[in-house]
């Protein structure tokens, strides 16, 4: 089994806020993220697809497809949004690295037709980052 | 499908500390064979990076493992403030007797930090210097450790 992984960047505005809980706490729970005017990132992605190389290319998956997925599935949908009123798949979730890294797995897996998908990073800082991956398959 | 995931949260805290790599085990010649230039009597020091990575259920109120502020507050206490600007030999106990390499680094504060009850802390991986890093996530033991069980 080989890894392969692509990294992309995309920047984007988010807020913490829970309608079912009361404004003191909200604001207890979720800090200055809480902020109703929102605030932004410099997010950093990084997709791990696992896979045998194929015989005749060499490739576990050709990188110009697993980047136009990217493209597609990613970049357009979230570079440069506010992602709690324009990403769709967020709209019911808080937009915490945990949630984001989630929806990015579940939109890129069924895209990934050659390998697997194995492993999805998601840093929202350099110091903080959430990673997706299936239950017993070991972090590589 | 989702159920099937498994989230951690990955969150990086700095250090700076002295150490000196020696054994009292080996004689000076050894010592000094086995570690070279960490072997200086005086020690020298690192600006390291404790990555630390907690797994569990992501809370559907929250859309969090655990709170960021709680996490940080623990290894700031239990890492951080025990480590940082400080000698790992002399100050921390765990070294008087076990040579504070990164290997021993990592599963010390990989067993400081099992105390904490919000999240399952995973693993530590610790970058010793931009070019050196080094990780657990369980099982092996300090020597001291073990005979304290």
């Amino acid at each position: 089994m080989v890894y392969l992984t692509r990294k992309i960047d995309f920047s984007a505005s988010h807020l913490y806020h829970n309608p079912a809980l009361s404004a003191e706490e909200n604001k207890r729970i979720f800090g200055k993220c809480n902020n109703p005017h929102g605030h932004g990132h410099n997010y950093t992605l990084e997709v791990t697809i696992a896979g045998e190389p194929d015989p005749v290319t060499g490739m576990v998956l050709d990188l110009k497809e697993l980047k136009q997925i990217l493209e597609q599935e990613i970049t357009r949908r979230m570079d440069h949004r506010f992602l709690n009123y324009e990403v769709a798949e967020l709209r019911d979730q808080i937009p915490t690295c945990e949630n984001i890294v989630r929806v990015i797995w579940n939109l890129l897996e069924p895209k990934i037709k050659q390998g697997h998908l194995h492993k999805v990073r998601l840093y929202e800082t350099p110091d903080l980052f959430a990673e997706c991956y299936r239950n017993g398959a070991k972090p590589a | 499908m989702s159920d099937d995931l498994k989230i951690e949260l990955g969150r990086r805290y700095n250090f700076a500390a002295s150490h000196r790599l020696h054994s009292e085990a080996l004689s000076e010649e050894e010592n000094y064979r086995v570690f070279g230039k960490c072997n200086n009597p005086f020690g020298h020091g690192h600006n390291y990076v404790a990555e630390i990575y907690v797994s569990g259920k992501v809370n559907p109120a929250t859309g969090m493992i655990v709170n960021l502020a709680d996490l940080d507050a623990f290894v700031e206490r239990e890492v951080v403030e025990a480590f940082d600007h400080k000698s790992l030999n002399q100050d921390v106990p765990a070294f008087r007797d076990a040579v504070p390499t990164t290997e021993n680094v990592c599963i010390e504060i990989f067993q400081r930090l099992q105390n904490f009850r919000l999240a399952k802390v995973e693993r530590v991986r610790i970058e010793e210097t931009g070019n050196n890093s080094f990780e657990y996530a369980g099982e092996a033991l300090l020597d001291h450790a073990r005979s304290d069980r």
